[in-house]
């Protein structure tokens, strides 16, 4: 592919998943997977998995796993377009409903949406939670850390970034 | 998020915690990264479309080159055996932190509403998961279905 075909390709894959994103990038990582793993070939498995570890541990918000993918596919301009293709459509959307949020604030309708959209949500973030554990996960030493950072973060208030560290220590050590 | 409620409401002061707390029901209503929503909405209430942009820019660039810089410094060295070690580990780590998010998300639907949430938690499971739907599809099907359901027990 062109160069200007990948930047092409990266802005429709990431503009059309990002207004798909309710309740943030975990939703829209299988789309995201579908399109740069498997069709675009852009990273592999194993890179995408990195990379969504980097995209959580980073300073920016979690959607910059486009950033990071963006640069696999196309260096300093791939890591450009793509992070405005993810962030720019749904901050337009924001804009336009900013203006009407007075009136829809607390409809009925805007409740049944926002009550009726999580469940939904979760079942995409798990199915994310299941496309990451089988890129990561190959040895049982690393079932057992991705089961205790699921119970350190969704049990207590320790930052998961210690986690993080922890697991990268024993990666290290050749744990895995 | 964390640190923006932290700057917005205690530091500077902008606004007091239940407008914050407005602005964040709005931007988790919307798609799309919620600080991204946060600093479009708060921008334009201040100056309008100058105002959301320039908190965008604000927001976006520096993160951008930084993350950026990450990238190519991953792109060098991801390939080393011991860069290799450290990232077998924090995926795996990571891994993990999608699976609590799912378990944060889920508690309170779950709570109000234990059978019809958990029937269409499993049913966009399966669907995008494992038989690998596209999200798109996904969300046509399931999203009117269970905006329906929560429409009647708001009645």
């Amino acid at each position: 592919m062109t160069a200007a075909g990948t930047l092409a390709a990266l802005a429709r894959v990431f503009a059309g998943v990002s207004l798909l994103g309710f309740g943030g990038i975990n939703t829209v990582l299988p789309e995201i997977h579908r399109e740069a793993v498997e069709a675009a070939r852009w990273i592999t498995d194993r890179q995408f998995a990195d990379l969504y570890a980097l995209s959580q541990a980073e300073p920016g918000p979690n959607s910059f796993i486009a950033t990071l993918i963006g640069f696999q596919a196309a260096g300093v301009a791939g890591a450009v377009v793509s992070t405005m293709a993810i962030c720019l459509p749904p901050a337009a959307l924001a804009y336009l409903v900013a203006r009407v949020w007075g009136r829809i604030r607390g409809s009925r309708w805007r409740a049944a949406i926002q009550a009726g959209l999580t469940p939904v949500m979760v079942g995409l973030i798990t199915a994310s939670a299941l496309i990451l554990i089988r890129a990561a996960d190959h040895s049982a030493a690393a079932f057992a850390v991705t089961a205790g950072t699921a119970v350190l973060a969704y049990a207590t208030n320790i930052n998961p970034l210690w986690a993080f560290a922890v697991a990268g220590l024993l990666g290290l050590a050749g744990v895995f | 998020m964390f640190w923006a409620q932290r700057m917005l409401v205690q530091r500077r002061r902008w606004l007091r915690p239940e407008e914050f707390a407005d602005l964040l029901a709005l931007c988790q209503f919307l798609p799309g990264p919620n600080v991204v929503n946060l600093a479009t909405v708060l921008g334009e209430g201040y100056r309008g479309l100058p105002g959301a942009a320039a908190a965008l820019a604000g927001l976006l660039l520096l993160p951008m080159l930084i993350v950026t810089a990450i990238a190519s410094l991953y792109a060098r060295f991801g390939g080393l055996a011991l860069v290799h070690g450290v990232f077998s580990g924090v995926a795996a780590s990571a891994a993990g932190l999608a699976l609590a998010l799912a378990g944060h998300v889920a508690r309170p639907a779950v709570r109000q509403r234990p059978g019809t949430s958990v029937s269409v938690m499993a049913a966009a499971f399966v669907a995008v998961g494992l038989l690998r739907w596209p999200v798109a599809w996904t969300l046509l099907a399931l999203a009117p279905l269970s905006i329906a359901l929560a429409w009647r027990r708001t009645a």
